[in-house]
C-alpha cells in the first residue's frame, strides 16, 4: 500500500525532475564538455580535440617569448563581480529588512497590498528598467534637473556610466527579491517572544538584535543569497548604466562568445564562476547551520 | 475546464496546420535590428506571395554562434565581409552562384566581386558603409581636423562627452589606424599601442554603446560619436551641424551581405529574395532606409536627395584612398584584440 502511494507521488515530481534535469543537466554537461575542448579557428569548438587552455588562461598568458606568466586581467573582473555583488547585497539589506519589518507589522488586509507593490516591478522588463533609470539618472534628467529646481547647483550629477550607477541600478533591481524572504520569516514571527523580551526587561534595540534579528536570520540569509547571485551574472545593468567602461563577469563570458569567439574560454569562465557561487554557497550554509541552535 | 483544455488543444492544432499550410511560400529572414524597411519587406509579400518572418541580431558574431550552434531554420542571413569568410569555411554558406541569378547585372563595381567571395558564389552585397566618427560643430570653435586624433586625444571640449562604438573589432580598428599598426597584427608590442591609445582615451569618454547613437547625440549627451556613416546621417537630421569625419589615417569600409545559411528550409524563395532585392527601385529604397549605399546601378532617381548630397552617406571621391577593407584575423590576432580589449574594459 505505502509502496504504491509513493509511486504515485512519484509520478507526481517526475515531470519537474526530468524537466530540470534534462534543461539543466544538458547544458551544463555540454557547458563542462566545451570548456575543456579545443577552440574553433572561426569560433565554436574542434568537437573531440581535448584541451586545458580555458582553463590554463584564466590566470595565465603567454609572454612574448612563450612563458607562462600570470595574468589577473580576468581575476580583476572576478573581483570587482564579488565586490559590487557583496555591495549590492548590504544597500539591498539595508533597505530591505527595514521595509519587510514594516510590512510584517501593518495589518493582514494592508500587507498583502504592500507586498503587491513589492512586486509590481517584476511586471516590467528589466531591460525597460534600466533605460528608465538612465533618464532618471542622466545629467538634466529627472533627478538632476529636481535638484537643479530645488536650487542645489549640481553642475550635473555625472552619476550615469560609472560604477555607481551600476551599484544603484543593481540595488533596485534584487530588492524585491531581499524583502520577500525577510518578510515571510518576519511575518511567522511569534509577537509574543517580543513581548516577552520587552517583559523580562529588554529595552527595543535589545529585543531587536537578541530575538526578531536572530529569528529573521534564516529570511535574511535567503534574501542574502537571492540577491547575490544574480548579481555576479549581472550582464545588462554594467552595459547600460554603466556604460560599457567595465566588465563584470557576465559580459566578459559574453565577449568570449561574441567578438573574441572563443568558445572554450566562456565556457571555463563561466564555470569557474560556478564553482566559486557553490563554494560560497556551502561554506555560508554551513556557517548558518549554527545560527539558529545558538538563538534557541 | 475540460472544454478549455479541448479547445486549447484544437486551437494548438489550427495553429500548427496553418504552419505547415504556409511553409511553401515563407521566408525566414535573419538581419540586423532597424536595418530593413518595414513597407519594403510587405511589398516583397505583396509582389511575391511570400511571408517573411524576421528575426533580428545586434552583431555579427551573435549571429554567427547561433548559426553555429545548429539553430539554423533561417533562409537568408545578413553578413558583414570577414563574417561572410567565417561562414564559408565553416560551411554555414549555401552555394548559390549569384551571378546566375537574373538581376546580377545590375550589380555595381566593385561589388560585383569581394575579397572573401570573389566569384559571387555565396553572397550578394545589401548595403555597405564607413566607420568614422561625427561630432557636433556647434561645440567648437572653428573646424576639427581630418584625423582620428581628435577623436583619441580630444580637445578640452569634448572631453567627456564622447561616446564611442561597444565594439571591440571597430574601437581596436580605428586605434590601430591611428597608431600607424597593422590591424590584423600578431605583434604584443603593437597591441600594446593599440592598448596604450585606447586607455588614454578612456577617461574622456562618457559611454561606450553601439546602440542609440543618434539619440545619444540628439539629445546632445554627447557631442562626439563613433558612428556608422548611415548614423551620422539620421543624427544630421536633428542636428544639422552635425559633421562625419573622414580621418587622414584611414577608416574602415565594410559591406554587408546576402547570405544564405546552410540547410536553409526555403531556398528558392531565398533566391527570389535577393533577385528581387538586386532591382533599383528597391535597393533605393533600403538605402533610404538605413542611410547606407546599396550596391546597384541606376538607383540614383529612386533616392531620397537629401542622400546623394550629405557626404557623410555619397562619399567624395577625395577621400577614396582613405577606405580600408575589414579583414579576418587570425586566432592569434584576435587574442591579442581580446585581452587589449579586457584590459580596456578592467
Amino acid at each position: 500500500m505505502g509502496n504504491i502511494i509513493r509511486t504515485k507521488r512519484f509520478w507526481l515530481v517526475a515531470p519537474a525532475v526530468v524537466y530540470i534535469g534534462f534543461f539543466m543537466a544538458v547544458p551544463l554537461l555540454q557547458m563542462a564538455y566545451v570548456s575543456v575542448l579545443e577552440r574553433g579557428d572561426y569560433g565554436g569548438v574542434n568537437w573531440g580535440a581535448f584541451s586545458m587552455d580555458a582553463y590554463i588562461s584564466f590566470i595565465f598568458e603567454r609572454d612574448l617569448m612563450d612563458n607562462l606568466v600570470v595574468n589577473t586581467d580576468y581575476l580583476q573582473i572576478f573581483v570587482r563581480s564579488f565586490g559590487l555583488s557583496a555591495m549590492t547585497t548590504v544597500f539591498a539589506l539595508l533597505l530591505g529588512f527595514p521595509t519587510a519589518f514594516y510590512i510584517s507589522t501593518q495589518p493582514q488586509s494592508r500587507r498583502n497590498f504592500l507586498i503587491f507593490l513589492v512586486t509590481i516591478p517584476f511586471w516590467t522588463n528589466i531591460l525597460v528598467r534600466n533605460y528608465a533609470w538612465m533618464l532618471l539618472l542622466r545629467n538634466g534628467g529627472l533627478i538632476d534637473g529636481a535638484l537643479n529646481w530645488m536650487g542645489l547647483e549640481t553642475g550635473g550629477l555625472d552619476v550615469l556610466y560609472t560604477p555607481y550607477a551600476v551599484s544603484i541600478g543593481l540595488t533596485y533591481t534584487y530588492l524585491p527579491f531581499m524583502v520577500l524572504p525577510i518578510y515571510a520569516s518576519l511575518e511567522k514571527l511569534d509577537h509574543r517572544l517580543v513581548e516577552a523580551a520587552f517583559d523580562l526587561g529588554a529595552d527595543k534595540r535589545r529585543a531587536m538584535s537578541r530575538v526578531i534579528l536572530p529569528l529573521a536570520a534564516p529570511g535574511i540569509a535567503a534574501g542574502c543569497i537571492l540577491v547575490f547571485i544574480p548579481c555576479l551574472g549581472a550582464y545588462v545593468t554594467p552595459e547600460l548604466l554603466g556604460g560599457g567602461k567595465f566588465m563584470m563577469i557576465a559580459n566578459l563570458i559574453g565577449s568570449q562568445f561574441g567578438a573574441a569567439r572563443n568558445w572554450p574560454l566562456g565556457a571555463g569562465l563561466g564555470f569557474v564562476l560556478l564553482a566559486l557561487v557553490l563554494i560560497s554557497m556551502m561554506v555560508y550554509s554551513f556557517k548558518f547551520k549554527s545560527l539558529p541552535e545558538e538563538s534557541r | 475546464m475540460k472544454l478549455r483544455s479541448a479547445l486549447l488543444g484544437a486551437s494548438a492544432i489550427a495553429f500548427l496546420s496553418a504552419g505547415s499550410a504556409q511553409a511553401a511560400g515563407d521566408l525566414f529572414f535573419y538581419n540586423w535590428s532597424n536595418y530593413f524597411p518595414p513597407e519594403l519587406m510587405e511589398k516583397f509579400e505583396e509582389e511575391t506571395g511570400i511571408k517573411v518572418t524576421l528575426d533580428v541580431y545586434d552583431s555579427n558574431e551573435t549571429m554567427l554562434a547561433k548559426l553555429q550552434a545548429g539553430a539554423s531554420g533561417y533562409d537568408i542571413a545578413v553578413a558583414s565581409d570577414y563574417m561572410v569568410d567565417v561562414m564559408i569555411k565553416e560551411g554555414l554558406a549555401t552555394k548559390f552562384d549569384a551571378k546566375s541569378l537574373e538581376n546580377f547585372g545590375n550589380v555595381a563595381k566593385p561589388h560585383d566581386t569581394m575579397k572573401y567571395d570573389p566569384e559571387r558564389e555565396y553572397s550578394v552585397t545589401y548595403l555597405w558603409g564607413t566607420t568614422g566618427f561625427t561630432y557636433d560643430a556647434a561645440a567648437v570653435d572653428g573646424e576639427l581636423e581630418n584625423s582620428w586624433k581628435e577623436f583619441f586625444e580630444p580637445r578640452e571640449e569634448f572631453r567627456g562627452k564622447i561616446g564611442a562604438l561597444n565594439d571591440e573589432v571597430e574601437m581596436f580598428n580605428a586605434a590601430s589606424y591611428y597608431a600607424g599598426v597593422e590591424k590584423c597584427t600578431e605583434d604584443p608590442a603593437e597591441a600594446q599601442k593599440v592598448l596604450d591609445i585606447l586607455m588614454k582615451q578612456k577617461p574622456y569618454i562618457a559611454v561606450y554603446s553601439s546602440e542609440g547613437t543618434i539619440d545619444r547625440m540628439s539629445a546632445r549627451e554627447v557631442q562626439m560619436h563613433m558612428q556608422w556613416n548611415g548614423a551620422a546621417h539620421r543624427t544630421k537630421e536633428s542636428i544639422p551641424e552635425a559633421v562625419f569625419v573622414y580621418p587622414k589615417e584611414g577608416l574602415t569600409y565594410w559591406a554587408d551581405h546576402f547570405v544564405i545559411p546552410d540547410g536553409a528550409p526555403n531556398l528558392e524563395n531565398a533566391k527570389t529574395f535577393i533577385n528581387w532585392m538586386m532591382k533599383p527601385e528597391n535597393a533605393a529604397e533600403a538605402s533610404n532606409y538605413a542611410g547606407y549605399m546599396n550596391s546597384i546601378k541606376g538607383t540614383g532617381e529612386f533616392m531620397d536627395p537629401s542622400l546623394n548630397a550629405d557626404p557623410a552617406v555619397n562619399m567624395p571621391e577625395e577621400y577614396a584612398d582613405l577606405l580600408i577593407p575589414s579583414q579576418n584575423c587570425s586566432v592569434k590576432a584576435r587574442d591579442l584584440r581580446n585581452r587589449v580589449w579586457t584590459k580596456l574594459k578592467n
